[in-house]
């Protein structure tokens, strides 16, 4: 019944799609508002229709209705009820929705705005989003559909069908198989949707872009209206992939945060896209410069967001996160052809409409390390996008080391794949060229700058850090790369430091505002700005981070006797007991007590244990973990004698510095609050808007 | 804004100089990188008609784990098992019912090629009969893969149309 109705209302949101796509089309040819409106309102019914829809599939997963094919796949009865709500997105059919969903919340958002000055880009807005969201809830209704039930036929096969095959009756087994183990974890609540929420809010700015070609009203406008879009899109994709590294640092029980997976990488790759986004429409604004690339710029984000929903839906990619494989694959792959050649197609069409108002003459202008910092990043996004294709295309490319003999070493024909250090390696370089720009790039001017002013700005600073580097040197570092990291690092925090302290001293000489009034008005006066400022020293302290656990991380194991000790750096474990017992959601846990010591004294005890996932027959090691801000001594159960618990193993990491990863990426998401946190007045007119920010420019130089 | 032509064409100049570095610089880090890290990519039967070929490569194998076979030794954390050959062809596992299909007939098949794994460390949570191993190392001379990294998949796991009492 439920699953009925939640089926039904997936089907009129698809049918309401299309109407709205055809109507809105439709009252743009005949030039008649009203089919705009009721294009409109079909936008706006798709929110509360899928609302049921996902509704629907809650119901079914928290009242266990086993009979429905997905609700047996992903939930159990021991399950707690969060998670199975969270499960909603924990397979494939049902995250599928959950997408449409969130994306239909955005879309119907943007649609309640008001248009005034804007409505040429309505009827466009609503194609584009209407057609990204049929083609998902396609792939529901055909393809991955939730409300699958099981039925069994006469010949005693199990089969999923949504309607009653003749003569099958409906299937119910006692229990569904329960959500993968991995997945059971508070994580399991907030990074997915994150994720999801960042993919789907990438595609208002990219409407509006389209909307922007079509129209032919290629003014800035478009990136004046979905700037705080773009921002939150970004801010949500940062926070999913922040979350990820955390939870798998928690769970994956390896003392890492990120593996350089496809899944990992496809979600990294519309970051790289999106952020160099978020830089270059500054320079569109400020100078009129870079139209055709920021075009570019969107268009790309857009296809790596379908790229990577495809990616960790289609399972062509071996990874841990990969799902089952499923036809979809083709689909995605066809959608994502069309939409980026027809993008392309409509961004050649108003070439020469796009041109730039001004030239850029300046090597050392701030748009111009704007246009490198784009480079670099597109940089990275090349060597992503590379690594991941290689493995599919490495076969293909035999031909070009038949042809060309001196490349045939490369291009060998066989299956290959890279692991993470080719990104390791490749990327380093790049990602040390962007830590370098962010140092200097708010040093120097708009239009002209040259080598004279900014080494004016910048000696100060510079100096300093160069002091920060000669202590780390005295204290016993001498990994070069560490030590370049650990400048790089030191360099960005101090112009960014020093920034803030010129602006406020500034403003404090010539308000006479104390000097933390000052640097709480400057940061309100200019909120991008200066929120950018704290993104960059959120980058800098996860930089800090990823450089001490990648380049210090040590570890050790031993089988211990009880009373016995193992050691590590300043560390030492001893191992205490080991409990064994049944817990009430279906699992067995061994937990261990160790005690631990540093440099000699008791600092605290350990639990490092392994679940025993019974339903699953799966095991799960957590970690024991004791946290500061030096660094993380991680320990991990690997085995144990079963009954006497006399002896155990263990595996220890000492992670220097990982804390300040997360540290990091708490100031980070700060950061990116500040810099999209609502004007005041809503909508300034774009003439006041330009006038207001050249102000803050000029106050704060 | 008023600047002349000659400094005009001079300025782009620098910057179209300036992106072919930095794309030169690239493509240098992917191709160089791309070489010295490269995995091969080969199933079992492949790598055993080929031993002496593939013996110094960077090699990555996909195999079904043989349940029975695993040892595993705490005191040195060595960790020992048989994986049996799986196609490595996404089409044809997909064409011989799916990735849970082709495994258990990969276990179950006596005939099918087999190798021996070798690999240090915590045994993996998902090491298991019927699981999928994805393993990256070299082939010793012994003909036994010595494994540095070992992922490991259960399709039975995550998505499976039918639940496993119906079979019954």
């Amino acid at each position: 019944m439920i699953a009925n109705l939640g089926y039904g209302s997936l089907v009129i949101t698809f049918l309401s799609s299309l109407y709205g796509v055809f109507a809105a089309i439709y009252g743009v040819r005949r030039k008649e508002p009203a089919w705009v409106d009721s294009a409109r309102h079909a936008m706006l019914l798709t929110f509360p229709l899928l609302t049921i829809t996902a509704l629907s599939i809650i119901y079914l997963l928290v009242a266990g209705h086993y009979e429905v094919s997905y609700v047996a796949s992903v939930t159990s009865e021991s399950m707690p009820l969060f998670l199975k709500v969270t499960a909603l997105w924990g397979g494939q059919a049902g995250s599928l929705v959950f997408w449409s969903w969130l994306m239909a919340a955005f879309a119907s958002a943007v649609t309640l705005r008001k248009w005034e000055r804007d409505r040429e880009f309505l009827p466009w807005v609503i194609v584009v989003s209407l057609v990204t969201l049929a083609f998902f809830l396609l792939l529901n209704i055909f393809v991955e559909n939730p409300f699958e039930r099981l039925w069994l036929t006469p010949s005693g096969n199990v089969q999923p069908a949504m309607f009653q095959p003749s003569g099958a009756t409906l299937f119910t087994p006692q229990d569904g198989q329960g959500l993968n183990p991995l997945l059971r974890h508070p994580g399991m609540i907030i990074h997915p949707p994150m994720l999801y929420l960042g993919f789907v809010s990438f595609i208002i700015p990219y409407a509006f872009a389209i909307a922007a070609l079509i129209t032919g009203r290629t003014d800035d406008r478009w990136i004046r209206i979905t700037r705080r879009w773009t921002l939150v899109a970004w801010l949500f994709l940062s926070l999913g992939l922040i979350l990820g590294g955390r939870w798998a640092y928690d769970v994956l029980g390896w003392g890492g945060y990120w593996g350089w997976d496809p899944v990992e990488i496809a979600a990294f790759m519309p970051w790289l896209t999106g952020t160099a986004f978020l830089h270059s429409v500054m320079t569109q604004e400020k100078r009129g410069i870079l139209k055709h690339w920021n075009m570019v710029l969107i268009i790309l984000t857009y296809d790596l967001v379908i790229f990577g929903t495809f990616l960790t839906r289609s399972g062509i990619l071996s990874s841990v996160h990969a799902f089952a494989q499923s036809a979809i694959g083709p689909l995605f792959f066809s959608f994502i052809g069309l939409t980026f050649v027809a993008s392309l197609a409509l961004l050649m069409n108003r070439w020469n409409e796009l041109k730039a108002e001004n030239e850029m003459s300046s090597v050392f202008s701030r748009e111009a390390l704007f246009l490198l910092n784009n480079f670099l990043f597109i940089g990275i996004l090349v060597v992503c996008f590379w690594g991941v294709i290689f493995p599919l295309v490495s076969e293909a490319l035999g031909i070009v080391g038949q042809r060309i003999p001196a490349l045939s070493h490369i291009f060998t024909g066989q299956k290959v794949t890279v692991g993470p250090p080719y990104y390791e390696r490749a990327t380093g370089p790049l990602f040390a060229g962007l830590l370098f720009l962010m140092g200097i790039a708010p040093l120097s001017a708009w239009r002209h700058s040259t080598f004279k002013t900014l080494g004016r700005a910048v000696w100060k600073p510079l100096a300093a850090s160069i002091v920060v580097l000669a202590i780390i040197l005295i204290s016993g570092v001498h990994n070069w790369a560490a030590l370049l990291g650990f400048w790089l690092s030191a360099f960005v925090a101090l112009v960014t430091l020093y920034e803030f302290w010129r602006a406020a001293l500034a403003r404090h000489r010539q308000h006479g505002e104390s000097l933390p009034e000052a640097l709480w008005r400057l940061a309100g006066r200019n909120r991008r700005r200066y929120g950018g400022y704290v993104i960059h020293l959120g980058v800098v302290l996860m930089a800090i981070g990823i450089i001490g656990i990648e380049m210090f991380q040590t570890e050790t194991q031993a089988t211990l006797k009880q009373g016995e000790s193992l050691s590590l750096g300043r560390y030492t474990i001893t191992y205490d007991s080991l409990a064994n017992f049944d817990y009430r959601d279906g699992r067995n846990v061994s937990r261990a007590v160790v005690s631990v010591t540093r440099d000699g004294k008791y600092v605290g005890q350990l639990f490092p244990r392994r679940d025993y996932y019974y339903e699953s027959q799966q095991p799960m090691t957590i970690p024991g973990v004791r946290s500061t801000w030096e660094d993380d001594f991680y320990v991990l159960l690997v085995d144990w004698q079963p009954i006497s618990t006399q002896s155990a193993t263990f595996k220890v990491y000492h992670n220097p510095l990982v804390n300040w990863l997360w540290f990091g990426g708490i100031v980070f998401i700060l950061g990116t609050l500040v810099a999209a946190w609502p004007d005041r007045d809503p909508e300034p007119a774009a003439v006041k808007a330009t006038s207001r920010f050249k102000g803050a420019e000029a106050s704060a130089r | 804004m008023q600047n002349t032509t000659a400094s005009r064409s001079g300025g782009r100049a620098k910057f179209v100089v300036g992106g072919l570095l930095i794309l030169a610089a690239v493509i240098y880090l992917i191709i160089s990188s791309s070489q010295a890290n490269a995995q091969y990519f080969l199933t079992i039967d492949e790598l055993m008609a080929n031993q002496s070929e593939n013996m110094n490569r960077n090699l990555r194998i996909s195999g079904a784990v043989i349940g029975d076979s695993i040892q595993y030794d705490p005191e040195t954390l060595r960790l020992s098992f048989e994986v049996a050959h799986v196609p490595g062809d996404n089409k044809e596992i997909e064409s011989l019912g799916g990735l849970a299909a082709v495994l258990h007939q990969a276990v179950t098949d006596p005939d099918r090629q087999r190798m021996t794994v070798i690999y240090t460390g915590v045994k993996p949570d998902l090491l298991r009969h019927e699981a999928q191993a994805i393993m990256t190392g070299k082939l010793g001379a012994d003909g036994i893969f010595y494994a540095d990294e070992l992922l490991l998949k259960c399709p039975t796991k995550y998505e499976e149309a039918v639940p496993e009492q119906a079979q019954k």
